[in-house]
């Protein structure tokens, strides 16, 4: 059996170190709420775990000062639901991460997990791109930034380079009018996987939608934006037009597969059914009606 | 394999073990310190019935690494009951027959008592929906869920 270290710096710097020097054989742990899973099954074997939880800008909520907010890769979904108004701005994001697991998951699961994880079918993940979240990655070579739905390469796979660790994710700040939603298709109650999900980012003025963002996941090889089903959005006052016509674009835009929680065609129909039952969620919110 | 060394707080003592790098906290729990309390159903998260908590968060031991307990506080069923007094929650679910083999009930009761801590006045479907993480095989969870609420009446009538 190989010797596993585990190392729990204190310092972004030191995890950097740590993590580039010991290359394909380390593992990130956020919550692990996915990463002991996967030990445990014998599928991941990892040489060197670095826990990422003693180093404060992983685990601190902060408002930015152009009013958005900065969120470390692994503060928990307990956490941000604990957070006195991030709920208020971003209560899409929230109900996405909230919808991660159980209690006892949400002790411990992040966001950041979430996204590297590279599921197709990670809750967070569409509600982030529809939030226009915009990730800071560090590395060997320093710092940059990326899109959310740059992220994910594929299923299980990001475009995060070797050595680089996800340090958190930037919330915009919210111009006034605006909000968020996320709903995704599951074949019972709770504490199941996405079949569909769909997240919506509004912003509505005087009754007309100024600026829109969808983000759908569990339909395709990654979590995508969907630029069509935003731009038959925005003008529009969300009237049974413009909404069958984002709803068309959401199911235009899916690649899924076939699998035990549903075919093809049923992803590809409740997309667009997803998409307008979302939207009307982000609306009554934005308009607080 | 190198064991590691770890100190921490378990139900308010302190507390060193040793334990292997890949030891998940319920292996250390039912191994070496013989904190049997806490059961291994799925050992994937899915279960509860190993729930404790990590300063004062509700999580699966199973998905903890031992590790990850040096310096902070464990809390495990052993610590519910104050000595010989057993906490409402175990008292009522004796009288409301709220178990019956009993594998999931010290995961219930740590799930349902971090719930009461953060909500002492939950309606039915707060705790049903808190308890999700929380299989039960036998009970059909309805004598757990009303075991719960009258428990929560009984603690806000004190």
């Amino acid at each position: 059996m190989t010797e596993l270290r585990y190392l729990a710096p204190a310092t972004l710097d030191e995890a950097i170190g740590a993590f580039a020097k010991a290359g394909s054989a380390a593992r990130i742990l956020a919550g692990g709420t996915d990463l002991l899973v996967q030990m445990r099954s014998g599928i991941l074997k990892p040489g060197v775990i670095v826990d990422i939880k003693k180093i404060p800008e992983m685990t601190q909520i902060e408002p930015t000062a152009d009013g958005g907010f900065r969120i470390g890769a692994a503060v928990s979904g307990m956490a941000l639901h604990d957070h006195k108004n991030f709920g208020k701005v971003w209560p899409g994001v929230l109900e996405a991460v909230n919808l991660i697991g159980s209690k006892q998951v949400q002790g411990r699961a992040s966001a950041g997990g979430n996204l590297c994880n590279g599921s197709p079918a990670g809750d967070s993940v569409p509600a982030m791109v529809a939030a226009g979240a915009v990730v800071t990655v560090q590395g060997p070579n320093g710092r940059r930034e990326l899109k959310v739905e740059d992220v994910p390469a594929g299923p299980g796979r990001t475009n995060l380079k070797p050595g680089e660790i996800l340090v958190s994710f930037a919330l915009p700040p919210r111009p006034a009018g605006s909000s968020d939603a996320y709903l995704r298709m599951i074949p019972r109650t709770e504490m199941d996987i996405a079949v569909v999900g769909v997240g919506v980012s509004l912003t509505i003025k005087d009754g007309t939608v100024t600026a829109a963002r969808v983000g759908l996941g569990a339909v395709a090889p990654t979590v995508l934006l969907v630029e069509d089903a935003a731009k038959a959005l925005i003008g529009s006052k969300l009237d049974d037009a413009a909404l069958a016509k984002a709803a068309a674009a959401c199911s235009a835009a899916c690649r899924p597969i076939d699998d035990k929680r549903g075919t093809i065609a049923y992803r590809t129909k409740v997309a667009g059914v997803l998409l307008k039952r979302t939207a009307a969620i982000a609306a009554k919110r934005a308009t607080g009606k | 394999m190198a064991k590691v060394h770890v100190t921490t707080t378990i139900n308010g003592e302190p507390m060193e073990f040793l334990c292997e790098p890949n030891d998940t906290m319920l292996d250390a729990l039912r191994g070496s310190l013989n904190l049997t309390g806490s059961k291994e159903g799925c050992a994937s998260g899915d279960c509860g019935a190993c729930s404790i908590t990590l300063d004062d968060q509700l999580v699966c031991s199973c998905l903890v690494l031992a590790v990850e307990s040096e310096g902070h506080q464990v809390r495990t069923i052993e610590g519910l009951a104050d000595g010989e007094k057993l906490h409402p929650l175990q008292q009522k679910f004796l009288e409301m027959a709220a178990l019956q083999c009993g594998i999931c009930t010290s995961g219930m009761l740590m799930a349902s008592d971090a719930l009461l801590k953060r909500s002492p006045d939950p309606s039915e479907e707060e705790v049903r929906f808190w308890l999700a993480g929380n299989l039960c095989r036998c009970t059909g969870y309805d004598k757990i869920v009303r075991a719960v609420m009258d428990t929560a009446a009984e603690m806000r009538a004190q």
